[in-house]
């Protein structure tokens, strides 16, 4: 059996940062603010690390200011080692290479990295996909397939993304067929980006693709390999969800709520971690309702707040409204104001009186510090 | 030898608490949750930390174990330094034999040698049953200007109240006259607050004093500070205003917890530039469920509210299901409470359950006599069987529980 800390991670913190630009527009797609306390990155940092996992590099591209606040030394994960331990990995560039732009490119940037370390296998996760995952099952596959690569998958409409990689599986869960899409389609095996490999393999493609001027590790990599090398796709049973649009990263957050799948994602035996914000609990005030929302630390209540998230510290005054909408860490919601289907983003000011009203299928989005 | 320090604080939290009953049967007074999320020590250690004050002693004797893992290395105070930090000093065998802490005095003294690694000016004697914020750096300040031997902490109480506090008389500035301990007839309403400053090289000496005298109870408030006073030393009143409860008793613990939901009470602990910090719970945001009613209560993430709660104060991972009614409550963290229970005027410490249809606690306004009514306490892990109905000012722990279905 694969034992976790034989498995080095590596987080690529930017990947698909461009389908939300308006949430990634001042951070990276890891430091997305998600579920009322969460960024993305807590949820992949998280499944490695109750898998055992104690050995991750974190790979920034741009916008990371807010991520290395977020990670900081690790602590929160219990990645603050000697041995091991949590890495960032800023971009490696010499004076006549840009800033990295693919995975390969990415992964060329950090082979050293990648060679010093002493695991024998390598996990990759991106931050769009929001899972409690059960990594260890997924160790256990990749072993008793026998595979060389295994690909985490699950059974749904693939989203719509660039290049996004869709699986045609045999019944043993050996992938016989890799497709590329970016307009989402059918049901299938959509991949969920986490890719488990040796990392001596892993070293062999990169160099190889590098040498070849390949740079899309989809379609120079697994497509082209799917034949040649024997991949399994891992189906995951667990909650997951793809963010693939601020759309998506709305509707998946109201999914949440009243559903048994806040339960799957914050599974108790397998704590998502995240950074500590020393808040005192919630406070409701006279006259508060509330119903059918979550809410976190720091929120002070004095209105009506309807299916919606709360992150830590939101005020919501007396006789504001608030439905249907996400409320970002530190915003103000004044008095008799009134929101409907809106995302404000960090630190917003919504002054008394005012009403802001979009639709389910068409959230409005406030961006970071804008008071309205 | 560890680097000299101007200050260390040594906070005293060895203490039983056993006017908490139940509540402190398996844990030590410091250590009982307060809040909505922390644990009294936080407010201390808190204190400390937001006063520049980064070594901290922590005395520990009665229930040790969950205050120990609790405080752990101190990095949720930022008290895990290279230098100074926190340290959890327990009694030790030494040549002359074993001793168990025999007062507060006693147990700064068992620590002389603690104290000496870090050769410091002043040492801030600390307890750990007071809800308050206070700037101890202001405090130090006060007592250098004053050139005091001694300072202690003084708050001004409403005078009717003022006869169940050790009471401090002074003269225009702030020097102290006479000590008074719980008058019948108060001539002062400056109650000591169980904060001392003391410098260093003066505690030492009657420390060792003390310790060597018959008979002694060896206690500051008893038996060191009115040897001090009697020979002459420098004591000042430090004069505190803002929020302090002494979270002793059932009652006051209740009232403290209350007393956050009440806007005029002068206790924020949502102030930026002086948060409380605690161990922080693992859990998502508290959910509240569509036919669930929330008014004037605090609630901690990971809990889970389908019920009525009113006037109550919900820790980490309360669960409170279906038609389940909670008000001027206490429910303390991983308690369930059971479909179409009614819990008032109650605290309900950790873990307990409290099945379907129970009632716990009940209104004043039901009594017949009211001197039966009270807090109601239900201990830690009790389980409280469906339909089953626990009076009010009762205290139910693990041995008692039987008697009570």
């Amino acid at each position: 059996m694969i034992s976790g800390n034989n498995v080095l991670g590596i987080i690529f913190s930017n990947a698909y940062e461009d389908s939300v630009s308006e949430l990634t527009a001042a951070r990276a797609m890891g430091s997305v603010p998600f579920c009322g306390r969460y960024r993305l990155i807590d949820f992949p940092l998280s499944s490695m690390v109750n898998a055992g996992m104690d050995h991750v590099g974190v790979i920034t591209k741009s916008n990371y200011q807010s991520l290395m606040d977020h990670l900081g030394n690790g602590k929160p994960w219990d990645l603050s080692r000697k041995r091991k331990g949590l890495h960032i990995l800023p971009p490696f560039n010499s004076s006549h290479s840009g800033v990295y732009r693919d995975r390969i490119q990415a992964l060329s940037g950090i082979l050293g990295f990648i060679r010093q370390a002493t695991e024998e296998y390598v996990l990759m996760c991106d931050c769009n996909v929001v899972s409690n995952m059960k990594l260890t099952e997924l160790f256990r596959e990749h072993e008793q397939s026998g595979a060389d690569i295994t690909i985490a998958c699950k059974h749904g409409v693939p989203p719509v993304l660039r290049d996004h990689i869709n699986l045609a599986l045999h019944e043993d869960g050996s992938v016989r067929q890799v497709y590329l899409s970016s307009v989402g389609g059918e049901e299938c095996h959509y991949s969920l980006n986490v890719f488990l490999l040796r990392k001596s393999l892993l070293e062999r493609l990169i160099n190889n693709a590098v040498s070849l001027n390949q740079n899309s590790f989809e379609r120079d990599i697994i497509q082209k390999y799917a034949g040649r090398l024997n991949m399994h796709g891992y189906v995951v049973r667990e909650y997951a969800c793809t963010i693939d649009s601020l759309r998506s990263y709305y509707n998946h957050s109201m999914a949440l709520l009243g559903s048994g799948q806040v339960d799957e994602l914050f599974a108790r035996e397998r704590p998502i971690y995240t950074k500590v914000r020393d808040d005192m609990p919630a406070m409701y005030g006279l006259g508060a309702s509330a119903a059918n929302s979550l809410i976190a630390d720091g929120c002070v209540i004095e209105g009506t707040v309807e299916n919606s998230i709360l992150f830590r510290g939101v005020r919501v005054a007396k006789g504001a409204v608030v439905r249907n909408s996400i409320i970002m860490q530190g915003s103000f919601v004044g008095e008799d104001a009134r929101l409907e289907c809106v995302i404000t983003d960090k630190s917003v000011v919504i002054k008394p009186h005012k009403a802001l009203c979009g639709a389910d299928d068409f959230p409005i989005y406030v961006g970071k510090r804008l008071v309205v | 030898m560890a680097r000299k320090m101007e200050c260390i604080a040594m906070l005293l939290a060895g203490g039983q608490g056993s006017r908490l009953g139940v509540l402190t049967e398996k844990i030590a007074k410091p250590a009982v949750p307060y809040g909505g999320k922390y644990r009294i020590i936080d407010f201390p250690l808190s204190n400390c930390v937001n006063s520049g004050i980064y070594t901290v002693g922590v005395l520990t004797q009665y229930q040790p174990l969950e205050l120990n893992d609790y405080i752990g290395n101190g990095q949720p105070w930022d008290l895990d330094r290279n230098d100074g930090g926190v340290h959890v000093l327990s009694p030790y065998q030494q040549i002359e034999g074993s001793q168990w802490y025999k007062g507060t005095a006693n147990a700064i003294y068992q620590n002389i040698n603690f104290i000496d690694r870090y050769d410091p000016e002043y040492v801030l004697i600390l307890s750990g049953d007071h809800i308050y914020k206070m700037d101890y750096s202001q405090m130090l300040a006060y007592h250098k200007e004053k050139g005091a031997d001694c300072t202690i902490a003084a708050l001004e109480v409403p005078w009717e109240e003022a006869s169940r506090f050790g009471l401090m008389i002074t003269d225009e500035d702030d020097a102290i006259l006479k000590f008074e301990e719980k008058p019948k007839n108060p001539s002062s309403n400056k109650a000591s607050m169980g904060i001392y400053i003391f410098t260093w090289s003066k505690l030492r000496r009657y420390l060792i004093e003390d310790e060597a005298k018959e008979g002694s109870s060896n206690d500051f408030g008893k038996d060191l500070i009115p040897a001090m006073f009697d020979n002459g030393e420098k004591l000042y009143a430090y004069p505190f205003k803002g929020y302090w409860k002494d979270v002793g008793t059932i009652n006051s613990l209740w009232e403290a917890n209350l007393d956050l939901l009440n806007p005029n009470v002068d206790l924020n602990l949502s102030d930026p530039d002086w948060k409380i910090y605690s161990r922080n719970p693992v859990s998502p945001p508290h959910y509240i469920a569509a036919d669930a009613r929330v008014q004037n209560s605090l609630i901690a993430e990971g809990s889970r509210v389908e019920g009525d709660v009113d006037f109550s104060v919900l820790f980490p991972g309360v669960t409170v299901k279906k038609g389940a009614v909670i008000r001027d409550s206490i429910i303390m963290p991983g308690t369930v409470i059971g479909e179409n229970a009614v819990v008032q005027y109650a605290i309900v410490a950790e873990d307990a359950v409290i099945g379907d249809g129970a009632q716990v606690g009940g209104r004043p306004e039901s009594m017949k006599n009211l001197d039966d009514w009270g807090v109601c306490v239900i201990g830690a892990r009790v389980t409280i069987e469906p339909g089953g109905k626990v009076e009010p000012k009762r205290m139910v722990s693990s041995s008692t529980v039987k008697e009570v279905r």
